[in-house]
Parts: C-alpha cells; structure tokens; sequence
C-alpha cells in the first residue's frame, strides 16, 4: 500500500509538473489567438470561401445563430452519412445503422458527449470514423473553446455589444490549436504503438494453433483529437482500454495530459484577456484542488477494492488492463470523468461502487475541474458567478465579478444554467423507471448488471448523456429506441441550453462597464475565493445528487 | 450652507455593532426583541397564510402547498389508511405532527414580516396623527406686488383639499397644512412631530432653508406659504408609506436572490418528484407526507422565510437614524457606494474658524497684539470674533472695553473689522491686504515678514487675520497676524479610516483655495478634494467619478445642490434644505447631519451583509438535513444507508419530524437577527467574507446536527417515534 | 436583415464551412497521419505485428487465447487473463464484462476460475492473483502480471517436460518493469513469453 501510495504520487505530481509547465505558455498563446486581430493567409482564403468578414464581431445572439446552425448542420451530415454507410468507401462491409442510433450517434459526436450506445469495432467503416465523427471531434470542441472564450470577453470587453465573431473563433481553436497540437500528439501515439492504417480485420493463426484477429484502421489520427479536443469516442469499443488506442503505461499518462492540457491552460487565457493573470490562476487552483482531491478518493476507493467480487479476487482488476494497474486506470477515469472526455481505459461498470461512484461524481460537478475544453472554464465561471453572489452580498455590495455586477439578469442566467443538466439527469432517469412500458424494457433489455449496479448504469448513462461525458457504465444496452432517443435529447439540451445561457449572459456582461476595484470589493484570486468556489461547487452539486448517490453507488458501498 | 447642531443623537459610538449614530432611546427598543412584540404581530401573521399573498414568496408558497396537502392527507389517513414509507410503518401521529409543524413554519416565515412591520407602525401612527385635516387658510388670488398677501383676499379650506401651487398663510401657533416653500416670511418652526428633536428651527423666504412640511406647527411670526405636493403625497404621506412597509419594493438584489431562492427550491423540487420512480427500482418508494417534508428541509425557507423582514428592517433601521429613503434601491445603493462626497463646512469642519495663535511682526510684542487683537474683536459677534476673545482670555488678557468706542462692522468693500476709541485711535483687523493698504506705507522688510507669516498660515489650511493700530497721531503700525483655524472635528479620521478600510474612497469638497484645502484634505484624513468648488465643478466630478464606474453619494441641502444630489447615485438632502433639494434626492436626513452620510453607507452593507450570510447558513443547513433525512427514507430498503445516519437519531419518523422541527424553530430564532442584521465592522472585504463564512458558512453546518438532535432527543419521548 | 434571412445565411455559412472543413480534418489530416506513420514508424503503425518464421502470429499488443477448440486451456502454454471479448481474445470485438463488483455471475465466475487455477497449477486459492481471475477491460489484454506468470511456471514446465527452473527463468527474463520505473505496473507479455517458450528445449 505504501508503495502505491508513492507510485500515485510521482504520478500526480508528473502531471502537475508538466501542466504547470504548460499552463503560461499554452494559455498566453490561446489568450494571442483569440485577441489577434491578424489572419493567417490560409484562414483568409477559408473566410473567403464561407463569405465570412472576419473583421466583424457578433451579438451574442448573432454569435448563437451561428452555433447553432454550424451544429444542426453538423449533426445532419452525420445522421446521414450513418444512414447510408454501405455505399461509403471503406465501410468494412458494414450496414447503415438504425434511425434512433444514428440520431443518437450524430447529436453524440456534434455535443462533444461522444457517447456510443454502439460497439464501432462492428458497427461504423472508416469513412464514418474518421470524415464523419473524427471532423466532429475537432469542431465540437472548437465550438465549446469558442463559446468559453466568448464569455471571457463578455468579462474583459466594456459596454460592447458584441463578443466576438464564431467563425472566426471556431476557424482559429481549430486551425491554430487543435490541429497542430493534434498533429504532434498523434505522432507521439504513433511512436508508442497506435496503430494508422487501412488495413481492416487481419486473420492471423497463432502459433498455438487456433486463429486470432488483429483489427486495422486510422486510430493515431482519431485518437489524438478524441483526447485533446475531450471527446472521448473511441475507434474501438473498449476505448483507451484497446491495446492499439493505448499500448503502453506512457502512452497512457500522455493520453491523460491530452486531456487535460487545453482545459487547465485556459484559465491563463482566461486571466489574460481579463487583464488579470492571477484571477486565472484562482480558476486554475480551483480545478487543481478538486481534481487532486477526487482522484485520491477513487484511487483509495479501487485501491481499497471493496466488494464481494474484488474481495474475493484480492484486487479490484475486473475491466482493467494489467500493463495500467490499479492507479493508472484511476488517474485515467477521474481525468475522463472530471474534463467530460469520457474516454476509458478500465470498465467503470466494474469499479467498486465508490470508485464508480466518484466518476460519476465527477461528472455531476458539471465537469468543471478542469472541464471540457471551453466547456470546463465556461462551467466554472458560471458558478463562479454564483458564488461571487452570495459572498458578494456577504461583504455588503452589489456582488460583482471582475468589474461586473451581478444582477437579476445574470443571476437568472447562472440559475437557469446550473438548474438545466440536473434537471435532465433526474428527469431522464426518473422517466426511465416511470414509464410502465420504457421501464420493463429498461430492466429486462438494458439494465445489466442486477440490483442496484443496475439502477447506477441508467443513472450513470443519463448523468454523462447531460453532462456531455459519454462514459458508461457501459454494460447497459443502450442500443436502444428509449436510450437512443432520451439520451439523445438530454445531450442535445445538455449541450445548446448552457450554451445558451451562458452566450446571453456573456451579451450582459459585454454591455457593462466595469466598476473598479476597491477595498470594498470582494478579491476573486485569493486562496479565500478558492475555498469558498470549492464549497459552492462541491455544496450545490452535493445537495442536489445526494439522494440519487444514496440509491446507487451509496446504497450499494456501504452494504 | 447648512447649520449643524451637535445633538445627543449624532454622536457616533463606533464600537456599536448595530452602527453608530443611533439614539440610546430608539437603540433600547429597537434591539429589545420583545414577547409582546410577536404577540401583538401574530393576527398580521394568520392574514399574511392568504395564498395571493404567500404567492409573492415562492419559497414559502411551496411550504404552505406542502403544508396544505399534508394537511388532506393527514385528516384522510384514518379512512383510506397509513402509507408505509419505503416499507417502514411510520408512527400514527407522524402526518399529522408533520402537518401541524409545516403550518408553523409558514407561520413563523409570516411573523417575521409582521415583527418587521409592527415596529414601522407605531411610527407610522404618531405620523398619521399630524395628518389629521387641519384648516388651510388660502389666498385665493395671490399676487406678487402683496408679497405678504395682507391685502389680499384668503378662504378657509381643508388641507387635504390643497393642490399644488396654492398659497396659504399661516400664523403663530398654527399648523402648517401641507409640504410647501416661504415665500414670505419667517417663522420658528417645530418639526418635532417629525424630526422627533425639540429645538425649534428657523424657517425664512429666500435661501436654503425656505422649505417646510406639513404637520409641523409654526411657532412664531407670520409665513406665506407656496404648497408644493398633490394631496396625499406630502412628504409625511410618503413617510408613512415607508416605515409601513406598504410601498415597498423588491430592491435590485432582492431580486437576484430571489432569483436564486427560486431556482434553488425548483432543482430541489426536481430532486423530490424524481425521487420516488428511481426508489422504485429497488422498492424503497416514500410516502407523500415524507417526500413533503424532505422538500420543505431542502428549499431554502430560512432566508425565504426572513428576506422580506431583512429588508423592511433595513429601511426601519434607517428611520431610527432619523433618515428617509425614497426607496429601498437607494439603501442597497448606499452599501455599493465607493465615492463619498462631503462638504467640508459643517461636515469635515465645525464650520467656523478659531483663532488658535497670535503672531507678532515689526517687533510689536504679544501683549500689544493680542490687547489689540481682543479688543477689536470684543463687539464682533461672528464665532471668529468671540474665538479670538477666547484665546486672548485664555493668555490672561480681560481689559475691559472703552466706553464711547465706536463699532466698525466688517463689509464686503473694507474687508477689515475694528473699534475706533474715543482717544481717536483705531484698531483694525482684517484681510492682509486691506489692513495694508489702510496702513499705507510699510517697510518692504516688514511686508516681507508679513507675507512669509501669513504664507505659513495659509499653508497649514489655516486664515491669516492681520492686526493693526492708528493712533491718535495718525500713525499707523502693523502688530502681527491672527492664525484662524478651520477646526476639524473629532474622531473624523478614524471614520475615514474606516470608510477606506470599506473600500470608500473620501472627496472632501470646499470653497477654499487649494492651499488651504489641501492643508485641511491632509489633517482631515480624506483622500481627496475638490477645491474652489462650484456648484458645476461638484456635478462635474460627481460624473467623473461615475464614468469610472464609481457610485457617488453626497449630501445637499441648497437649491443648486439639486441638480448633483439628482445626478449622485446616493443624495441626502437634509430635512432643512430647500424643497428642490429634498425632491431631487433620494434620501431625506431629517436630523441635517452631513456626517450621517457614513451610517447610511453602513446600514446598506448591513442590509447586503445580512441576506447573504441568511442565505448562506440556509444553505449549509440542507447538509445537516439530508443526513437526518435519507438514512430515515431509505435505510429500511437499503441498511447500509444507517452509517450515514450519524447524529444517532432515534427512528426514521423522529429523524423527519426533527429535521422540519428544526427548521421551523430555526426562522424564529433569527429573527431578531434578521430585524438587527448581521454585525458589521468596517474591515476590508476579505475579512469580512472570511468572518460571516465562518459563522454562517460553517455554523450552518454545524448548528443544524446538534440542533435536531437535542430536537429528536425530545421527539423520541413521544410514543410512536 | 430579418432573422430569418440571417439564419439562412448563417446556415450556408455553416454548410461551406462543414464541407472545407471535412476535407481538411477529415481527409487530409489522417492521411497526413497515416503517411508519416507508415513512413516513419511502420512497425507500429500496422498493429506490432509479430513474425514467426517470416510468418505473422499476432500483435505484441493484442492479446490471444490460449486454449484448443473446445476453449480448454491448453497446459503447455502461458495462460492469458479471462477475456470478456467475444468469446474470449476476439479482436473484432474489443469489451470488458461490465460486471459490477457485486454481480452474482461475476463473483461465481471468479470462484470458478479459481477452482480451476486451483487444480490446474495445485496453488491455494490464497496464492492466485487478482488479474488471473478477472476479465481485463479491453478482453485483448497481452499482458499478464509477473505473479501469475510465475504462478504457472511448475504447469508449463511439466506439460513440456522441461525443467522448471529455466521456465522460471525465462519468465523472469520477459518481466517488464514499469515505463520509467513509476509508470504502470510491471508485466509479462504472453504472446512473447509464449513465443520464447516454444523455443526453448
């Protein structure tokens, strides 16, 4: 155990390393991107051909419009090519898929959720993969990098009426963020053994006589963004858990830093186009803090392995690969879990019942340490709005943020942000059960596991659906018309709902002035603030998921 | 500018907690949180249980429907049968001692709103008692050329059949009819019916200090009074209105919070109906009356239930500083002020400047000075004048004045002021260089020590007075210089110290010239000043100061103090300024003390400070809840879930019936916290926050475990639980 | 400009700007990829192949059963984890069992394995490791644990006729340490092992 304890250690304090090394330049490049006023001659031409002046700002609803139509876009351009896969290049030889799947699919990939409710190794080509989804991989999180930093600005611009302009945005995370640092990490996996070819299936006969298949295909180039870009879809059904999506222990801490070096680095950007490095740094702590907190809880919790099954096996190992153990399967799921990737290196479904439970915890924090990228820093900031509230009013001012006041407009769009996925998630399960007809096929065709494990992976699946994770506890079908179609719509909603609000009250803060900082002020960049956005974060999210954590995992851990 | 009189009232008690400047009499029964007091709010508390009312407070509406139905269901049970909760059987008194409890708890969230209003209407009634219809005598057709409409011809009407613009006169011993301005006249006047101060004040045509209010009764001489309010809007109208509650608005912020409240009730309304199809998976389906109760537990009812007291007590707290605010905005405002403008007389100054030192030139000696000085000031009535007796006493000098002295009274064209001895000596003090020139010639030595004396003086803020004799020969002599000194008052510079502590930054505003201002802004302790101020540069700075995102608050009490009072985002007229200047505000000080404009700031924090840290522990209460409630709804399903119950509670009902025990009892025991609000000091921000985090934060999570188990120890005694 | 007329135009924006965009990520940046992968590292990106005699058995990083026909373990070889991918090792079907830790089948299965293990290699059930009796989470996992290995050494040695102390040996020799000493766990590559063994007389 002292042993772990150390390895865990050096592990987190790698990372920590690495990301603190990261998080100035990464942050003041990103904070450059989308404060420059040049475009590169390349983009120049791709503004002209989508008849986009680049010079121009939106509206926030301009700048939504524009989101949504590039999604609604996206999402029927994949819908269709699922639709009429057979006559594809490359499709393996596999059929179109059914309507509700490729719905579900199609929102799934466009909402940056990547939820599969299909096994890809049998169900999609590699035109599919990689035109369809692996372009959705990069601009679903351009959109989420773009919607965060529009909010930013609504911080840092003063009485304007505009945050930006979304092509522009969108055009720069991806051509000037993703793609490069896509390029290098896809070589980086590369070198450790992910595979890039066309191969297909290869049948091989082992030298014990039997046969034995080797799958092919271009998984270096997807995986690379499904990390990056904290999407989380896997080219193969066990996700990162695939030797060939994730061959060795070294790959598997790049993956982890994949997925978390744009999320904790925009908190940099964040504070320096506010003008204020060190309010970034307070975001930034705030996600270190509870990001190291939750991943010792589940690292203790699959250490510990408690439950029958790990009991009597001596570890909790069923659904992990030994090359990962125990501690590298758990950093991977708390970072999967807590940037809203959802990618997978062990099976969640066989975590203990509080090792499983934390990585649904940490969705149901909404994701926010540090989060998707743009979606964790956009999440944050709108509790942090929150929390500026009360405390605000606790040190008797008009509660403001960095020079904004927080009034009844930006109040009823914090509120209306953090009420939306909880009320998905509850509803979503709750309808699960409620419904006669949806309820005998939940437990008899999806439900998996007996008991209340069973209960968890509905829950489970509709707290990542609306959260926008797309882990699972993957042994529920949710290959389903149910599944398919409500975890459809909690993502889709899960999705354009925040980002609704969260574009509106960027629109708000735009337009004000800023107020000065004086002694009265509340500081936001001290450790102070630090621990009191902890508390709201972890406070609000407790009392809401308290009584579902205590049917589930609570309920079953503490048997 | 306006006379300050240092009254008991104004004197500040920086150390008490409920902000100074309170009256000790007021202060007595304001904290007194009396058993009468609830007993005389309870019949409001019943009529407030109307659902079009309740309706305005979701919060407590949500209560009162749960309160409602447990209600039905209890009184149905004993027909149609108990439900088990998640196959527990619950004690048979369990809905019914639920329903009585929830009925409390909405009747506690009204008492504190009625306890709130009850202390504004006994004020509200000695007020009413002034508006009782008095008779109006007007002038039917008022003409300027009869300014004091003597001549003219007057009826008697009622004074509530006044309108604006109509002229009334009246006279000694009378009451005034209606808000209005002199427009002839002068008159002593007492307000205390509103002011609740005895001394009468002086109350004349012309300047600022033309306007009075209706109800107050003119004590002397005759006045011609222009009424300027409609009927049933004077200002006494207006101040019943407030201190009744009954015009009040939701404040900016309320708003806001109310936002939250809302939307905190409804996640948990969502928790609450989602609740029992999950449960049902794995057989643990609650009862109505128990998913009712977890519901009241978790909508925060602690600050829904006092919000509205909170602030109906904030505007309270303010009348008990003898200050009218037109609205509650204006009192948020006040705690969100970042820019203080004062006036430097009569706020930062006493007002008037003291001879503090005499200093001699042309080797005169001191007791010629100071003789000259003292006599030439013994016939002058202005406080300068008797300062500089004062002083010359203190130096031991009591000759007695000559008689058959001529008085020469300061004028605008002289500038100087003096005696003229019936010897045919003259003694002269007055501006350095109209005592010059009445000298005629002086050394260019002499003048050079004059002037190097009188720099120094100015410099240190304060006004050189040269002294000067003629003697009977004609001969004429500089004998030194009066050091005047604009005195600043007490205790000003910890207060200042204070309000840059809070974030305020101090502009001190004067009519003096820089030097002077600048040596006066220095020992004053502001942060700043304006000096040789105009009525426009004031309006200007008020502007700058609001474009760079600063909320301004000032105090006016003149008819050109109207136009900025109306730009400042916080105006206090004083109660003795013109009308346009009460009008133009949106705070009215009825005690005229500039320096109240520092508990104003004080009372608007404590108002932000008092909501924030109620919602905060209402908040942290839920913790405490949960933990008392979910091991009771589902522990008999799922046993594992006891562990959690770790305040040891006795059963599943006594668990429940605790929790909404406690937060029942928990709105009536703050209650006089809401009413008194939330201790304030003036700190910086950050520890500020770091205190009511600890307090209200951190006890509200304490505070509920112990509380509902001392409740469940209890509760276990009744049989069945 | 009316709303609608904008959305139209934002949508057309959007439909350019989906189609330039999916021939650059969709199309150029993975043959990008795959040209410098097989360009510079070919060997891993066609799967890791390994040869035998010239002849392809299988992938270092893809792992394989090692039972006859009818699913029996086969005693002469390095037994891999239990594999929950198709039935059993199937390449074409990466999974985990998605067991939870309390599920009955699980917790049978895992007393079955152990029975099995149990006789097979005469170990108590005390002695055997967890991942022996657990399906890794890809069900392709090519490695085993270095205790489990050396669990059936006395097994292999017997079934081959050869003498213990070299299979212990040989095993020791194919332990992989973790990936700069904290990395992972240390491992033992079947397919490798298993190779190594066949060669050994």
């Amino acid at each position: 155990m002292t042993a772990n304890v150390w390895l865990f250690i050096a592990q987190l304090a790698t990372i920590a390393v690495i990301l603190v090394l990261v998080y100035r330049p990464l942050g003041d490049y990103m904070a450059m991107v989308f404060t420059s006023p040049k475009n590169l001659r390349v983009e120049r031409g791709f503004y002209r051909l989508i008849g986009v002046n680049a010079a121009s700002e939106q509206s926030w609803p301009a700048y939504l419009r524009s989101i949504l139509a590039f999604s609604a876009v996206g999402i029927l351009v994949v819908y269709a090519m699922q639709r009429v896969q057979e006559i594809l290049p490359y499709s393996l030889g596999l059929p179109a898929t059914s309507e509700h799947l490729s719905f579900n699919t199609a929102i799934s990939f466009v909402t940056n959720t990547n939820w599969q409710s299909y096994s890809p190794d049998v169900t999609l080509g590699y035109t599919v993969q990689f035109a369809g989804l692996a372009v959705q991989n990069f601009v679903s999180a351009a959109v989420g990098i773009a919607v965060a930093v529009a909010l930013v600005r609504g911080f840092a611009y003063k009485r304007s009426g505009t945050i930006g302009n979304f092509w522009v945005d969108m055009t720069r995370s991806t051509l000037r963020i993703l793609l490069p640092f896509s390029v290098l990490a896809a070589i980086i996996l590369l070198a450790g053994g992910v595979i890039q070819n066309f191969s297909g299936f290869q049948d091989v006969s082992t030298i014990a006589g039997g046969s034995a298949t080797i799958p092919g295909g271009p998984v270096a180039s997807q995986e690379a963004i499904k990390l990056l870009g904290t999407n989380g879809g896997g080219f193969f059904n066990a996700n990162s858990a695939h030797p060939f999506e994730n061959p060795t222990p070294w790959t598997n801490m790049v993956q982890i830093l994949l997925m978390l070096v744009i999320p904790f680095a925009l908190p940099r950007t964040f504070g320096r186009m506010v003008g204020d490095n060190r309010q970034g740094l307070a975001i930034a702590g705030t996600m270190a803090t509870l990001f190291a907190v939750s991943v010792s809880l589940m690292t203790w919790a699959e250490l510990h392995g408690a439950g029958t099954a790990p009991q009597l096996a001596g570890a909790a190992m069923e659904g992990k690969e030994d090359r990962f153990g125990i501690i590298g399967s758990t950093i991977f799921g708390t970072t999967s879990t807590i940037t809203s990737t959802g990618a997978v290196n062990s099976m969640h479904d066989s975590f203990t019942s509080l090792g499983g439970g934390m990585a649904m915890l940490n969705i149901m924090l909404g994701e926010l340490a540090p989060g998707g990228v743009g979606s964790g820093l956009y999440g944050i900031l709108m509790i942090a709005i929150i929390a500026v509230f009360v405390a605000g009013l606790m040190v008797g001012r008009t509660p403001e943020y960095l020079g904004k006041k927080i009034g009844a407009r930006e109040m009823k769009l914090a509120s209306l942000y953090i009420l939306a996925t909880p009320t998905l998630v509850l509803a979503g399960t709750a309808l699960s059960f409620a419904i006669p007809a949806v309820r005998s096929d939940v437990t008899s065709t999806s439900i998996w596991n007996p008991g209340l494990h069973g209960f968890t992976e509905v829950l489970y699946a509709f707290t990542s659906a609306a959260n926008n994770n797309g882990s699972a506890f993957a042994g529920l079908t949710a290959n389903t018309p149910w599944f398919n179609t409500a975890l459809g719509v909690a993502m889709l909603l899960g999705r354009f709902l925040p980002i609704v609000f969260v574009l509106a009250l960027a629109g708000s803060l735009a337009k004000q002035d800023r107020v000065p900082v004086t002694n009265g002020t509340l500081p936001t960049h001290r450790p102070q603030f630090v621990v009191l956005l902890l508390g709201v974060i972890v406070i609000v999210t407790a009392l809401t998921y308290f009584p579902v954590l205590a049917l589930g995992p609570l309920a079953e851990g503490l048997l | 500018m306006s006379t300050t009189t240092e009254t008991p009232r104004i004197t500040p008690t920086p150390d008490d907690g409920t902000g100074p400047g309170q009256r000790p009499s007021t202060k007595a029964s304001s904290s007194a949180f009396s058993f009468a007091q609830l007993v005389a709010a309870l019949p409001g508390a019943f009529r407030k249980l109307d659902p079009r009312q309740m309706v305005r407070n979701p919060v407590m509406f949500i209560v009162e429907v749960g309160a409602a139905l447990t209600t039905l269901i209890a009184i149905a049970e004993p027909f149609i049968g108990r439900a088990d909760s998640a196959g527990q059987p619950l004690a048979p008194s369990f809905t019914v001692g639920i329903a009585i409890w929830l009925w409390i708890t909405v009747l506690f969230a009204n008492l504190a709103e009625s306890v709130a209003e009850g202390r504004g209407k006994a004020q509200a009634q000695s007020l009413r008692a002034t508006r009782t219809s008095t008779l109006a005598r007007r002038v039917i057709q008022y003409s300027q050329t009869d300014a004091s409409a003597e001549a003219t011809a007057i009826e008697e009407v009622s004074s509530a059949d006044l309108t604006l613009g109509d002229v009334v006169v009246v006279v000694a011993g009378e009451v005034i009819p209606g808000d209005g301005d002199i427009i002839f006249g002068i008159a002593s006047v007492d307000e205390s019916a509103i002011t609740g101060e005895s001394a009468p004040v002086v109350r004349e045509f012309g300047g600022d200090r033309s306007a009075v209010t209706g109800g107050t009764r003119v004590l002397s001489d005759r006045v011609v009074i222009r009424i300027t309010s409609k009927p049933g809007e004077t200002f006494v109208d207006r101040m019943i209105r407030l201190v009744e509650g009954a015009s009040r608005q939701k404040t900016p912020n309320e708003i806001a919070l109310n936002i939250l409240l809302a939307s905190l009730s409804i996640v948990f309304l969502v928790v609450v109906l989602t609740l029992n199809p999950m449960a049902s998976y794995a057989g643990g389906v609650n009862s109505i009356p128990v998913l009712i109760a977890l519901l009241v537990c978790l909508i925060p009812t602690t600050i829904g239930a006092l919000l509205s007291a909170i602030g109906i007590a904030g505007m309270d707290r303010l009348v008990q500083h003898n200050v009218l605010a037109m609205s509650g905005r204006a009192v948020e405002a006040a705690g969100d002020v970042t820019t203080l403008l004062l006036d430097k007389t009569g706020t930062i100054t006493y007002g008037n400047r003291r001879a503090t030192e005499f200093v001699t030139v042309g080797g005169a000696t001191l007791t010629q000075l100071v003789s000259v000085a003292r006599l030439s000031s013994l016939s002058d009535p202005t406080p300068e004048g008797s300062s500089v007796v004062t002083l010359a006493e203190q130096m031991g000098h009591t000759e007695e004045s000559v008689a058959g002295a001529v008085i020469v009274p300061f004028t605008a064209q002289t500038r100087m002021s003096g005696l003229d001895l019936p010897d045919g000596s003259q003694l002269r003090k007055g501006a350095g260089s109209s005592v010059a020139s009445w000298v005629g010639s002086v050394s260019p030595a002499l003048l050079a020590e004059l002037t190097s004396v009188e720099t120094r003086i100015s410099q240190s803020g304060g006004t050189p007075l040269v002294v000067a004799t003629r003697d009977s020969t004609g001969k004429a002599r500089v004998l030194g210089v009066i050091h005047l000194k604009d005195v600043v008052k007490e205790g000003l510079r910890e207060r200042f110290a204070d309000l840059r502590a809070m974030g305020i930054r101090t502009v001190m505003i004067t009519g003096d010239n820089p030097l002077t201002a600048k040596a006066i802004a220095a020992e004053a302790g502001v942060d700043d000043f304006l000096a040789e101020a105009t009525p426009e540069d004031k309006m200007e700075l008020i502007k700058k100061e609001q474009a760079g995102g600063n909320l301004v608050a000032m105090t006016g009490d003149g008819t050109n103090d109207a136009p900025a009072l109306a730009q400042a985002d916080v105006g206090v007229a004083m109660n003795t300024g013109t009308s346009a200047a009460k009008e133009a505000g949106n705070m009215v000080d009825l005690d005229s003390d500039p320096t109240k404009l520092i508990d104003i700031v004080r009372i608007g924090k404590q108002l932000l400070i008092t909501r924030g840290s109620l919602t905060t522990f209402s908040i942290a209460n839920d913790v405490a809840k949960y933990f008392a409630i979910i091991p009771a709804m589902f522990a008999g399903v799922f046993p594992g879930l006891a562990v959690l119950n770790i305040m040891g509670l006795h059963s599943p009902a006594s668990a429940i019936l605790s929790a909404i025990i406690f937060n029942a009892l928990v709105i009536i025991a703050l209650i006089p916290l809401a009413l008194k609000g939330v201790k304030y000091r003036a700190v910086s921000a950050s520890s500020v926050l770091s205190r009511n985090l600890l307090v209200y934060g951190l006890g509200g999570i304490i505070v509920p475990f112990i509380g509902i188990k001392l409740i469940d120890l209890i509760v276990s005694l009744i049989p069945g639980f | 400009m009316s709303t609608i007329s904008g959305q139209f135009r934002h949508t057309w924006t959007a439909i350019r700007a989906l189609a330039i965009l999916t021939v650059v990520l969709g199309i150029i940046f993975p043959l990008a990829i795959t040209a410098i992968g097989q360009v510079a590292f070919p060997a891993q990106a066609n799967g890791s192949l390994v040869k035998v005699d010239g002849k392809v058995v299988g992938s270092s990083l893809i792992g394989q059963s090692w039972v006859d026909a009818d699913g029996n373990a086969l005693p002469e070889w390095f037994q891999s984890r239990p594999s929950a991918a198709g039935d059993g090792y199937d390449g074409g079907a990466s999974s985990g069992s998605n067991y939870g830790p309390e599920n009955p089948d699980l917790i049978q299965a895992i007393k079955d394995r152990q029975a099995a293990i149990s006789a097979s290699d005469g170990v108590s059930v005390a002695q055997i490791p967890a991942d022996a009796v657990t399906a890794s989470g890809s069900g392709l996992d090519p490695h085993i644990s270095p205790a489990y290995a050396l669990l059936q050494v006395d097994r292999v040695a017997k079934a081959r006729g050869l003498d213990a102390a070299d299979v212990k040996s040989l095993v020791e020799s194919k332990i992989q340490g973790r990936d700069l000493g904290y990395l992972g766990e240390p491992t033992v590559n079947v397919l490798q092992l298993n190779i190594a063994l066949s060669t050994l007389k």
